[in-house]
C-alpha cells in the first residue's frame, strides 16, 4: 500500500523547502516529493495547512530496559516516541547491565524489533559498567550496532580514562556522548546553586560543575581528534566554551533539553520532585544563553533526555528522589511554544535540530526526505493546541513538570518505514 | 484575623499582619505558662502528633508541653531519616496518622520541604518544626517575640546573624520574619558558610565579625556543627572561634543595650564565651519559654478557636 500525503508544507532541511507539496511513499520509502502527485490505489493523507517533516530524531533517551522496566520498556517508551513525533531514538547504556557489551546491544536491537514501534540506536557504554576504569570494548559494540559511546548518567571521572576512550573511539568511528558533570563539585546536591537554594534550603550544584568538565572534554577532543557529542549542556558558561571552541575547529557539536529551555530553577519552589533533574534547571541568564546558542549555532541537537521513573520512587522527600524527568511527549510542542513561536528558531532551524543534526552525529542514515531514503516522516500540526495531560501519556514515567501547561503544535502523525505509527496524537494498534 | 493557610511551612509563606497576629497571640499564652495550674481547656479533644525524624529533645518537648498547656490530647513518633531512605515513605506513614485522627501534624525532618510534601497528603494543619536546611519557623519566632519582648518594638533594630548561615534553617526564618516586620538584618560567618545570593532576600552581607556587630541591637549566634570543619568547610574549630566566635571584645561594639540570642544547645567556648552566654544581655534562658508560648499561640491559631476568651480565662 502506498501513501500519499498531499498538500503538507514539506520541510525537508537537507533539500528545499516546497510549500504544497505532495509526498508519495512507497515500501518504506520515499518515492516522490513533487508538486500535485497523482497516484489511483493510494492511501490519501490530507496535510493541508500541516508540517511534514523527515522523521524526528531524539539522540538521548533512557528507555530503562533492561533491567529497569518498572519505569519503562523498549515497548512503551517507543511508543511514547511515536507519540512525541520521534521516529527513532537512541538510547542510553545505564540499563543492568549496562550496555557495555555486545549482548545487551545484540538484545536492546532485538527487543526493539520485536516490541518497539519506531527505530531504536543503541548507544554503548564507553567503559566496563560505566564505572569510568577500563574501556569497553568500542569495536564489538560497533559492530552488534552501537551509534555512539556514553556513560551518561555519569561522567568520565578520569581524565586518563576520557582520554584514552576518545582516541580509541576515533580510531573506531563513532562519537563520544559526554555527560559533563564534575562529580566533587556537584556534590550531593540536589537543584542549580544560587538564589533559589539558598530560598529552598537545598543543596546547590555550581554551574562551575558542569563547565570544568566541558571544558576539560573539548581539550582532550583537542588532543586527540575525536568527535565528541555534549549531552544536555544548560550553563551560560558550557554554550560559551562551546561557541569559542568550534570557531577553533574543534570537532565539537551539543545538545540541549526543552526543559532546559523552558524552565528555570524558580520551577523547583513547592519541591515538586519532577522538576528535580541532572543536570538542574538553571536561572534566566541562562535559559537566554542556551536560546542564544540555538539561534546562532552553537547548539546542534535537541534531545528530551527522557528519563522515567516511577510514582514510588518520585512520591518522596526532594532530596531522596532521583534525577529525571520524562521529555518525549512535549518535546515537539515545547519547540513550537518556546523556540518557534518566539522567533527564537525558524521552523527550519528547529527542525534541524531534530532531524538531520542528531542523524549526522550519529553516523545514522536518517533525517531526510530525499527520494530513495528511509519513509521515516513526521506530520506536525502548527496550529494544533493541547494542555499536557499525563493520561494521556504512552511512557510509564509520570514525572513531567509540564502537566497543566498548554502546548501550541504537535505531531499528529508519525510514519517509521512506510507504516503509520501514530494518528491524531494515538498510536495505531497494529 | 486568622492564619491564612491551614500549614505554618516557613515564615516566608507568612504576611507581617500573620507574625504579629501569631506574637501577639503569644502574649496570653505566656501568661498561663507563669500560672501555678498551667492548663486551659482550648484545645481538648484535638489530637497533635509531633512527628520528628530528627532526634530534637528542645524543640519536641516545647511543642508537647505547648499542646499539653491547652489541653490537647498528643503522641510522638519518631523515625530515623535511614528509615525513609529504605523505603518507609512519608506519604504513607502521613495516611496513617491522618487515618488515626490528627488534627496538627508537628514535623521536624532532615530533607528540605518534606513539610510541604506532608501539608500537599494530608488535610490536618502541618507545623514545620525543622526541615533541613530551609526553615525553621517557630524558632525564628520565639527569637522574634523575645527581641519584641525586650526592645518593644522590631521595626529599625539592627539584628546581626553569626555563623553556619548557610546550613541554617534559624537563620533563613529568621531573616523571613524579621525583615518582613522591618528590622535591618545582617548575616556573617565564614565565606565558606554563607549560601550564594542570600543578598536577595534583603540583608547585608559580612565576612568580618567586627563590622557586623558594629552598633546592632541583637546578635542571634548560631550554632556551629562541628562536623563542618570535617567536610572541609574551614580549617579549625580554633580559627574559627578566633574569628567568628562571640567574646566581650565583639560584643563592645555593639549597642550598649545588645541582646544575645542563640537557639542551643551551645558549644561554650566555641561560638560563644560562656561569660557572654550567661552574661546578662544573654536572653538564651528566656527564649526556652517563649517558644512554649509561641507554639501555644500557633497550635490554638491553626485549630481555628475563634473565641479568644476561652484562652484569657
Ligand atoms: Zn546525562
Ligand atoms: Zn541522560
Amino acid at each position: 500500500m502506498k501513501l500519499l500525503i498531499k498538500g503538507g508544507l514539506v520541510v525537508d532541511p537537507l533539500g528545499k523547502i516546497d510549500p504544497a507539496a505532495d509526498l508519495l511513499i512507497s515500501e518504506g520509502k520515499i518515492e516522490a516529493v513533487e508538486k500535485d502527485i497523482k497516484y489511483d490505489g493510494a492511501q490519501i493523507i490530507d496535510a493541508t495547512g500541516k508540517m511534514v517533516v523527515p522523521g524526528l530524531i531524539d539522540m538521548h533517551v533512557h528507555l530503562r530496559e533492561p533491567g529497569f522496566e518498572a519505569k519503562e520498556t523498549i515497548a512503551t517508551g517507543t511508543r511514547a516516541a511515536a507519540r512525541g513525533g520521534f521516529t527513532s531514538v537512541a538510547c542510553m547504556p545505564n540499563t543492568r547491565p549496562v550496555a557495555d557489551d555486545q549482548s545487551v546491544i545484540k538484545f536492546i536491537c532485538e527487543r526493539a524489533k520485536e516490541t518497539g514501534v519506531v527505530n531504536v540506536f543503541p548507544i554503548g557504554a564507553i567503559t566496563k559498567g560505566s564505572k569510568g576504569d577500563e574501556l569497553s570494548e568500542m569495536a564489538d559494540l560497533k559492530a552488534y550496532g552501537a551509534v555512539a559511546f556514553s556513560d551518561d548518567g555519569f561522567p568520565v571521572s578520569r581524565s586518563d580514562v576520557m582520554r584514552r576512550a576518545m582516541q580509541y573511539a576515533k580510531m573506531v568511528g563513532l562519537p563520544i556522548i559526554s555527560h559533563c558533570e564534575d562529580k566533587e563539585l556537584a556534590s550531593d546536591g540536589v537543584m542549580h546553586e544560587g538564589y533559589m537554594s539558598t530560598v529552598l534550603g537545598l543543596k546547590g550544584i555550581p554551574a562551575a560543575a558542569e563547565e570544568v568538565m566541558v571544558a576539560r572534554d573539548i581539550i582532550l577532543a583537542e588532543l586527540t581528534g575525536c568527535p565528541l557529542h555534549l549531552a544536555h549542556i544548560s550553563t551560560v558558561g558550557s554554550v560559551r566554551l562551546v561557541r569559542e571552541a568550534k570557531a577553533r575547529g574543534v570537532a565539537v557539536t551539543a545538545e540541549v533539553t526543552p526543559h532546559h529551555f523552558t524552565l528555570t530553577d524558580r520551577a523547583v519552589a513547592g519541591y515538586d520532585t519532577a522538576t528535580k533533574v541532572n543536570p538542574p534547571l538553571r536561572t534566566d541568564m541562562d535559559v537566554a544563553a542556551v536560546k542564544e546558542g540555538l539561534a546562532d549555532g552553537t547548539i546542534d541537537v535537541i534531545a528530551t533526555d527522557h528519563a522515567p521513573h516511577t510514582d514510588e520512587e518520585k512520591d518522596v522527600e526532594y532530596q531522596y528522589a532521583p534525577f529525571g524527568l520524562v521529555g518525549l511527549e512535549t518535546a515537539v510542542g515545547l519547540v513550537f511554544t518556546e523556540l518557534i513561536a518566539t522567533g527564537v528558531l525558524t521552523p527550519v532551524e528547529a527542525i534541524k535540530k531534530l532531524t538531520v543534526n542528531p542523524a549526522r552525529i550519529l553516523g545514522i542514515n536518517k533525517g531526510t526526505l530525499a527520494v530513495g531514503a528511509d519513509a521515516d516522516v513526521t506530520i506536525i500540526d502548527p496550529n494544533i493546541k493541547e494542555v499536557v495531560d499525563v493520561s494521556q501519556f504512552e511512557t510509564k514515567g509520570r514525572n513531567s513538570p509540564f502537566i497543566g501547561r498548554k502546548l501550541n503544535g504537535l505531531p499528529v502523525m508519525t510514519i517509521v518505514n512506510g507504516n503509520i505509527v501514530m494518528h491524531e496524537r494515538k498510536i495505531i494498534e497494529k | 484575623m486568622r492564619l491564612k493557610n491551614k500549614d505554618l511551612l516557613g515564615l516566608q509563606d507568612l504576611s507581617a499582619d500573620e507574625i504579629n497576629l501569631i506574637l501577639d497571640t503569644a502574649i496570653p499564652m505566656k501568661d498561663i505558662i507563669k500560672r501555678k495550674i498551667k492548663k486551659v481547656p482550648t484545645l481538648r479533644g484535638r489530637t497533635i502528633v509531633t512527628l520528628f525524624y530528627e532526634p530534637s529533645t528542645r524543640t519536641r518537648s516545647s511543642f508537647d508541653l505547648a499542646a499539653k498547656y491547652l489541653s490537647a490530647d498528643t503522641i510522638g513518633i519518631s523515625a530515623s531519616t535511614s528509615s525513609v531512605v529504605k523505603g518507609e515513605s512519608l506519604r504513607d506513614t502521613a495516611r496513617t496518622i491522618e487515618a488515626m485522627g490528627a488534627d496538627i501534624i508537628i514535623i521536624r525532618h532532615s530533607a528540605a520541604g518534606s513539610p510541604h510534601l506532608l501539608a500537599r497528603t494530608v488535610g490536618a494543619s502541618v507545623i514545620n518544626a525543622g526541615d533541613g536546611t530551609h526553615e525553621h519557623p517557630t524558632q525564628a519566632l520565639l527569637d522574634i517575640y523575645t527581641v519584641r519582648e525586650k526592645k518593644g518594638i522590631v521595626k529599625g533594630l539592627k539584628v546581626a546573624i553569626l555563623g553556619d548561615i548557610l546550613h541554617s534553617r534559624v537563620a533563613r526564618s529568621n531573616i523571613w520574619g524579621l525583615t518582613k516586620l522591618g528590622a535591618e538584618v545582617r548575616v556573617v560567618g565564614p565565606s565558606t558558610l554563607m549560601p550564594p545570593e542570600i543578598e536577595r532576600l534583603g540583608v547585608k552581607v559580612f565576612t568580618r565579625t567586627e563590622d557586623a556587630l558594629e552598633g546592632v541591637d541583637v546578635v542571634n549566634v548560631l550554632r556551629i556543627q562541628l562536623e563542618r570543619q570535617q567536610q572541609g568547610l574551614f580549617p579549625s574549630i580554633r580559627e574559627y572561634a578566633r574569628l567568628f566566635g562571640l567574646n566581650k571584645e565583639r560584643l563592645a561594639l555593639a549597642d550598649p543595650d545588645a541582646l544575645v540570642l542563640h537557639p542551643g544547645p551551645l558549644n561554650r567556648g566555641v561560638e560563644i564565651t560562656p561569660d557572654i552566654a550567661d552574661g546578662t544581655k544573654s536572653v538564651i534562658v528566656e527564649q526556652v519559654t517563649n517558644g512554649v508560648a509561641v507554639r501555644m499561640a500557633l497550635l490554638y491559631l491553626l485549630s481555628g478557636e475563634e473565641d479568644s476568651h476561652e484562652v484569657t480565662n
